[in-house]
Formats: structure tokens, C-alpha cells, sequence
């Protein structure tokens, strides 16, 4: 089990600010992904954006990047602050 | 000292509380950025900042810690505001201490440049056509991209 979070627009248009997830672990965080769309598939057009950016246990990461059991796993549009 | 809040803050008492931290002090380097009421030519009534608690606070410390190994830095204070704002607001101050200024103006705006394409924060502006998430800037990661 993971829990999963969205951030800004990206939880705007998912209508979700996240979710524990199932999933056979260790994987990685585009696997987070395709599971989440194979669960959700109205979320497919949004969870496939080219720009969504991904944190794992609170660090920024790749989409390859390792996730194990109980991470904390991100998804975010690119930051806007300052 | 590194600060996530929705309070205002003052210039003046941070700047004076860095200052009396060491006399080895010989530069403070002060950037404080505000809310403009215009953005991509529409006017903006008002914003709202988010965060990622926790991680944005790790985020700008790994982007504090750069600047300290790259520079001889006696100390920072970063303050970023989230939740609602108006135009004219402050948003963000960063300021740098360091024994001479090439050191403290290099630091000041690495800390920017980083802050603004690696923290997670995002903008939704109040427009009147509604409510806008505020689109990341390609010269935001070019001026990362340079340090």
C-alpha cells in the first residue's frame, strides 16, 4: 500500500486530492501512474500530461525512480511560486 | 531560518534579526517579491498560493543547503507566504548574509531561481474570467538552468 497525492490543477481536474493505492511493490513511479489510469481511466487525458512532475516521499524524482511499500507519492503540475 | 506562512511578514525586523547574528557580517543581500495586479495581460483581483506541507519546506531548505556549500555564507532567511492574497502583497523574502557582496547577491538570486522551478508552491489567480492556475515560465527554468 502507497498513498498518493495531487496537488493544484492537477487535483482540480481529478477531483481528488488523493488516495491509498494497492499496488506490487517495489515499482516505479510510472507504474504509480498506469495503475491509477487503469483504475481510473476517466483520468487518463490528465494523469498523461507531458509536464506532470512527480515526488517521492517528498523529493522531487523521475518517472523511473523506485517506489516502495508504504512511499508517499506526488503528482503535481510544474511550481509556480516565488 | 526558513518559513512557510500565511502572516505577513517585515523586512525590517528580519533583516535586523539576520544582521545581529554575527559582526562577521559585511554584506545582507534582500530580494522581497510581491503580487502584481496583471499577469499575461489580465488583471488580477487576487491569488491564492498552495503548498505541499512538508515537502515545500524540505524543498527550500535542499535549495538553502546549495547555497550555503557554493557560497561563503554566514546565513539566510527565506520566508514564503502561502493562502490568500491581494495585489501589492508580499509574497516571498530572501535574504543573505555573507562576509562580502559578490557572495550574498550570487546566493540571493541562486535561491530565486531555484525556489521558482523547484519548491512546490503553485498560483491560482483570480482574473475576471474566473480563476487561473498560473502557468509555469520557460525563463524560470532557463535561469535555473545557469547556476
Amino acid at each position: 500500500m502507497i498513498q498518493v497525492l495531487f496537488f493544484a490543477s492537477l487535483r482540480e481536474k481529478l477531483n481528488c486530492a488523493g488516495m491509498p493505492l494497492n499496488i506490487q511493490s517495489p515499482c516505479r513511479a510510472r507504474d504509480v501512474l498506469q495503475q491509477l489510469i487503469r483504475q481510473h481511466p476517466e483520468w487518463e487525458n490528465a494523469l498523461n500530461g507531458p509536464r506532470l512532475l512527480v515526488a517521492i516521499n517528498q523529493e522531487m524524482s523521475q518517472p523511473d525512480d523506485a517506489v516502495q511499500d508504504g512511499d508517499e507519492v506526488a503528482f503535481y503540475p510544474p511550481v509556480t511560486g516565488g | 531560518m526558513i518559513h512557510v506562512q500565511e502572516a505577513d511578514f517585515n523586512l525590517q525586523t528580519e533583516y535586523e534579526a539576520l544582521r545581529k547574528q554575527s559582526n562577521g557580517i559585511g554584506a545582507i543581500c534582500s530580494f522581497v517579491g510581491l503580487m502584481r495586479d496583471f499577469n499575461d495581460g489580465d488583471n488580477v483581483a487576487g491569488m491564492f498560493l498552495e503548498h505541499y506541507p512538508g515537502m515545500t519546506e524540505k524543498a527550500l531548505q535542499k535549495i538553502a543547503d546549495e547555497a550555503m556549500q557554493r557560497w561563503p555564507l554566514i546565513n539566510y532567511r527565506i520566508i514564503h507566504r502561502v493562502g490568500p492574497l491581494q495585489p501589492n502583497d508580499q509574497i516571498v523574502l530572501v535574504l543573505v548574509a555573507s562576509a562580502h557582496r559578490q557572495a550574498a547577491f550570487a546566493a540571493c538570486e541562486f535561491i530565486m531561481d531555484f525556489l521558482k522551478t523547484r519548491a512546490p508552491f503553485w498560483k491560482k489567480e483570480l482574473t475576471q474570467q474566473g480563476e487561473k492556475w498560473v502557468d509555469a515560465k520557460a525563463s524560470d527554468d532557463d535561469a535555473a538552468q545557469r547556476w
